[in-house]
């Protein structure tokens, strides 16, 4: 309760529902709640940016405004172009919330480290091909998404495993089966990118490329185990749209000199 | 009675939905000229049911119509109009006469009728149950008297029978998608574009 009383929900959400909101997670900018659309089985995630009280209130509501719509148009422009996004439901940018679809998954990154979970922390053995068949699908589906994302002319801006979700398929939903394919079913699932809240619209193969820089440190840090792995994703993006091999180019230069531009020129 | 009453989530419950369907409707010019006359008593939202996809394409609208309400932000003299306006995706609010045109009763070519019509809570204080089954009854007689069309039942089976998809899909955009081309499975396709119309109502204005 005392948690409520410091970050009170947005007015929406203080009216009646089948289910009372929870809060999923809290950024510095806004907070993200499970709550339902129109229907007790519609479940939506409900993005909210509260007011900023050490921002002048006037500058305040303008900014809310303009960056819950940006976002929104950024997904829905994803969604029309067939990029994996969650669809808006419905939204109120003067209140600072938008509802979407609630993605029923876990993110890309816990579905890694519960593959990775059960090796042998020191056993350095490669593993077998074979075995690692559903992770490498995975890194797969996630250059294919993100090449999808860019071929849009959208750019990120957060790529990291923990924006992506998996999203369950009706036949994995069953829980059992044997270790294998309990373990497979980590890493299964359709990839869905989320929280566009920093995406900005560009077509230049440096932004591109600062955004894959991006998500291979992140992956870097989040799966040193399966660092090795990330060339997977780049070779699949590789071939998601035309300018994509240029944009690997790029890549290169970025990663000598890292994600800021340089201040010359 | 097939005058439903609708339960949405986030709306209060002194604030009552109700929605009805009527098919072969042939008094439609009645109907138009109560809405133009300002007729008190018919204070309803009256849409062409062939611009409507489905129940959550319905119920879209007018959970954003009445989350205005509740904001004390109508852009439209009631909640009635604000969902006909809502349904219609424009940000040009001046074209209110458009949306009625497109969205709402026209005289001469409304046949399937969907009537909207949201209760707001009473001023003073009343047994609000009894208050309750009255309204939704002398909404329903009221509606009995002046809809000549047939009752039917506000589901998705029903809908789909009259919805005009190439109007549809000109109002909404939907032609040319890419993400509704590939598509090959018919339900699929279907289902997509009603996300693709409740996103377009939701971001109505950006």
């Amino acid at each position: 309760m005392a948690a409520d009383a410091q970050f009170p929900p947005p007015k929406v959400l203080t009216y009646p529902a089948s289910a009372p909101p929870s809060l999923i997670t809290q950024g510095a900018e806004g907070r993200v709640y499970k709550t339902t659309h129109l229907l007790p089985d519609r479940p939506s995630a409900l993005k909210y940016r509260p007011p900023k009280p050490y921002r002048h209130p006037i500058l305040d509501a303008r900014l809310t405004k303009a960056r819950i719509s940006s976002e929104a148009k950024v997904l829905e422009r994803c969604w029309r172009e067939g990029v994996p996004v969650p669809p808006v439901y419905a939204m109120d940018p003067a209140a600072g919330w938008m509802m979407m679809e609630w993605i029923e998954g876990i993110p890309v990154r816990v579905g890694i480290n519960e593959w990775l979970g059960e090796r042998p922390e020191d056993g350095e053995e490669p593993a077998e091909a074979a075995e690692e068949a559903p992770l490498i699908d995975l890194m797969k589906r996630i250059g294919t998404a993100v090449g999808a994302l860019h071929r849009t002319g959208v750019v990120h801006g957060d790529l990291t495993t923990s924006n992506m979700m998996l999203r369950q398929r009706k036949e994995d939903q069953v829980n059992g089966g044997t270790g294998a394919e309990s373990k497979a079913k980590a890493v299964a699932g359709d990839v869905v990118i989320i929280d566009f809240g920093l995406a900005t619209q560009s077509m230049a193969d440096e932004d591109r490329a600062v955004d894959l820089y991006v998500l291979e440190r992140a992956f870097a840090s989040t799966h040193p185990r399966a660092e090795r792995l990330f060339a997977t994703v780049l070779e699949s993006y590789k071939h998601t749209f035309k300018k994509a091999p240029s944009v690997l180019i790029k890549l290169e230069d970025v990663r000598l000199r890292g994600r800021k531009r340089s201040m010359l020129g | 009675m097939a005058l439903e009453k609708v339960e949405l989530e986030h709306v209060p419950p002194t604030y009552q939905v109700y929605a009805a369907f009527f098919r072969n409707v042939s008094n439609a010019e009645f109907l138009h000229a109560q809405l133009l006359s300002r007729n008190s008593e018919f204070e309803y939202a009256f849409i062409d049911a062939s611009s409507v996809i489905s129940r959550l394409h319905l119920l879209s609208a007018v959970y954003s119509a009445v989350n205005v309400l509740l904001d004390g932000a109508l852009r439209t003299p009631n909640v009635h109009s604000e969902i006909v306006v809502t349904i219609f995706n424009t940000a040009n609010i001046l074209q209110i006469a458009d949306a009625y045109r497109r969205w709402g009763i026209t005289p001469g070519k409304t046949k399937d009728l969907v009537v909207v019509k949201v209760v707001q809570p009473p001023s003073g204080p009343q047994d609000e149950t009894q208050t309750q089954i009255h309204a939704q009854n002398a909404i329903w007689d009221h509606l009995r008297q002046n809809v000549q069309g047939t009752p039917a039942a506000l589901t998705d089976a029903e809908l789909s029978q009259v919805t005009d998809w190439p109007k549809v899909r000109k109002y909404y955009r939907l032609n040319g998608v890419p993400a509704l081309d590939r598509l090959t499975d018919e339900k699929e396709r279907w289902k997509q574009s009603e996300s693709l119309a409740i996103m377009g109502m939701a971001l109505r204005g950006l």
